[in-house]
């Protein structure tokens, strides 16, 4: 077990790194020059060249990696080219507004699509299933910027129970935080919802029709022992599998709900330093969200062995 | 409990039992006119081909039918009490307590995420009410109990860890975990290696001995019958076509379906020659012959067979068959 988890984590790390030396070649080869954009285009040679030496870009490139990198594990990505700050306060600045609306937006995704998905697939063919599956397409098909916009116009101008846009944090009252991140994090969630959903009704299903679940029963399991002690757990592989998937993609869209919401977190710090050309900014959130992904991944892993037994083996 | 008095006691009792699939209105029931009992000590062997409802029935005494199949009419009841009238929650009470179960194939009847220990105990845990910690502690128990050699480690092991064997010998130990009135073991040695089965069928005899419990064993395999069966049930297309003690049933077989079945049996000390078999195969449910359903499979068959209900109850010998 100790030895999976090790040569796992080593993966892990592999990774990682694999996704630094290309974030930092595609920097390398991408348009523009660091230091004519940080100097203007009125500057003189002189002062491009200066800018150069100032930031290393005379160095081997082996140099600059091992440099850059070095100082990135210690969190150090550098100053922006835009605004003189260091990177990492840039990314720290923005980083609670999008964390509160994923975390929420998986909480609601895990316990709406789990709970939605066990009922369909314990009641198959019902009018509660079909209710499940039907609300689970329409979660899909939706894009989630119009189910945002949809969301503020009902909660937040017609009924006026929720802020329409902004973000409060949590240390100024979990009570303003929560009403100005569940807006977001409901349009984030959907899409996501709506896949664990299915997969659990999926995998309840499946795993009502083996025999373990009529062998459970002849011992005289009533529903909700068996659901509790042999259907979750045994269909719960297919769920944190799409749980995964769908993390990873929940960093793309809460780019598009930042922007709905009009809140500044990370996704929006993303595009503003994409149009700046502020190369730093953008090595740093390309790790960070790299870095997040296979964190994900690994915890995936790691439960695949919690749920099956077998697989620790 | 008396032992004597207890031998008696009739602990199932099925009666002119019939089974339909919904969806089908106006076809013969998939189980028809089926009668049989079973009493305390005593092991009640169900045999006939595949497909002729052996399984469904014992499914239909557990009230575990697939949702597509129903009790149409007759009854069945459990140490006296009816199982078609009992509410689900009754039915889960009784699971488990009164009747236990063993299946065809341990591997897949074992919850693969649970420790096999786990599985044991629950049954503990439902009925008696008793801490998982006590029930595990019994599931230890139980484990020797079925002849499992260091049965606090196999308690603490998951199925795959365990061998088809021990798989089977560990359903047994849930299966009597509570010590029922009745088992049913639904061809419980036909996944197993030949030298498996033997011992599985010796540990059902003898766990049978000590508890006095009723056995319904539904088996194809007519080697297992002769060693443990009291009783024989003869089944073909869904019906009982003939009932006797073992030693009669096998030395005097009356219904022509039971010795066809009889004379397709390989025995050793015998010259190999070609094994007799019965022609045809049996008629898939919804596809009974009318009158005797054997009669285009036997060698005997003449015009009453042809059409009619033929009694399957009558003076003597059990027999659903005008000649026998």
């Amino acid at each position: 077990m100790v030895i999976r988890l090790l040569r796992r984590l080593g993966i892990s790390l592999v990774s990682l790194f694999l996704v630094a030396v290309v974030v930092f070649l595609l920097m390398q080869a991408a348009p523009g020059d660091a230091a004519e954009a940080l100097v203007g285009s009125d500057a003189t040679a002189a002062e491009v060249e200066a800018a150069r030496e100032r930031l290393g870009l005379n160095e081997p490139l082996v140099v600059q990696f091992g440099n850059w990198l070095l100082a990135a594990v210690q969190g150090d990505f550098g100053t922006s080219l835009y605004s003189d700050r260091p990177v990492i306060d840039s990314l720290l600045a923005a980083a609670p507004a999008t964390i509160s609306i994923s975390v929420v937006a998986l909480l609601i995704a895990a316990v709406l699509g789990v709970t939605a998905g066990t009922v369909a697939g314990l009641r198959q063919n019902s009018w509660a299933d079909r209710g499940v599956s039907l609300l689970a397409t329409l979660g899909i098909a939706m894009p989630n910027f119009w189910v945002g916009l949809l969301l503020v116009s009902v909660f937040a101008f017609d009924l006026g129970w929720l802020p329409a846009t902004g973000y409060v944090p949590i240390e100024q009252g979990f009570g303003d935080w929560l009403r100005h991140v569940i807006l977001p994090a409901f349009a984030l969630a959907l899409a996501m919802t709506a896949e664990v959903a299915r997969q659990t009704r999926g995998g309840v299903v499946d795993v009502l029709s083996r025999p373990y679940i009529l062998a459970a029963r002849a011992r005289g399991a009533s529903r909700g022992w068996l659901v509790r002690k042999h259907v979750l757990r045994n269909s719960a592989i297919p769920v944190v599998t799409v749980f995964g998937l769908q993390s990873a993609s929940l960093l793309g869209g809460v780019v598009i709900i930042e922007a709905v919401f009009g809140i500044s977190g990370l996704g929006t710090l993303a595009i503003t330093s994409v149009v700046r050309q502020d190369y730093p900014v953008i090595q740093a959130y390309v790790v960070l969200v790299a870095l997040i992904v296979i964190v994900i991944n690994l915890l995936v892993d790691i439960s695949y062995g919690w749920i099956n037994p077998k697989v620790r083996s | 409990m008396n032992a004597t008095a207890a031998r008696h006691e009739t602990v199932l009792s099925v009666d002119t039992l019939r089974l339909d699939l919904l969806g089908s209105p106006g076809q013969p029931g998939l189980v028809e006119d089926v009668s049989f009992q079973v009493r305390a000590g005593e092991t009640v062997a169900l045999i006939g081909e595949s497909g002729c409802g052996k399984s469904i029935t014992s499914l239909a005494v557990l009230d575990l039918l697939p949702p597509q199949v129903v009790v149409a009419s007759g009854t069945i009841s459990v140490a006296g009490e009816d199982v078609t009238a009992a509410t689900a929650r009754r039915m889960d009470a009784l699971r488990g307590s009164v009747v236990g179960s063993v299946f065809q194939d341990p591997m897949s009847s074992l919850d693969p995420t649970m420790t096999v220990g786990a599985q044991i105990a629950e049954s503990r845990r439902l009925h008696l009410r008793e801490p998982r910690k006590v029930a595990l502690e019994r599931a230890v128990e139980l484990l020797e109990l079925v002849g499992i050699p260091n049965p606090r480690a196999r308690a603490a092991a998951y199925p795959y860890e365990l061998s088809g064997g021990m798989q089977q010998r560990a359903l047994i130990a849930a299966a009597i975990a509570c010590e029922p009135r009745l088992l049913i073991a639904d061809e419980p040695t036909t996944a197993l290696d030949v030298t498996v089965q033997a011992e599985i069928l010796e540990l059902l005899a003898d766990l049978q001995q000590r508890t006095g419990m009723g056995m319904l064993l539904v088996t194809h395999d007519l080697g297992v019958v002769a060693g443990i069966a009291d009783r024989v049930v003869v089944m073909y297309a869904g019906q009982t076509v003939e009932q006797a003690p073992t030693e009669e049933l096998f030395a005097n077989p009356a219904h022509p379906y039971t010795r066809a079945l009889l004379s397709s049996v390989p025995q050793a000390g015998r010259r190999l020659t070609a094994l007799p078999i019965i022609p045809g195969r049996v008629p898939p449910a919804g596809a009974f012959p009318a009158g005797c359903r054997f009669h285009d499979r036997c060698a005997f068959a003449e015009a009453r067979c042809l059409d009619g209900e033929i009694p399957g109850n009558r003076a003597g010998r059990q027999s659903r068959c005008h000649q026998a």
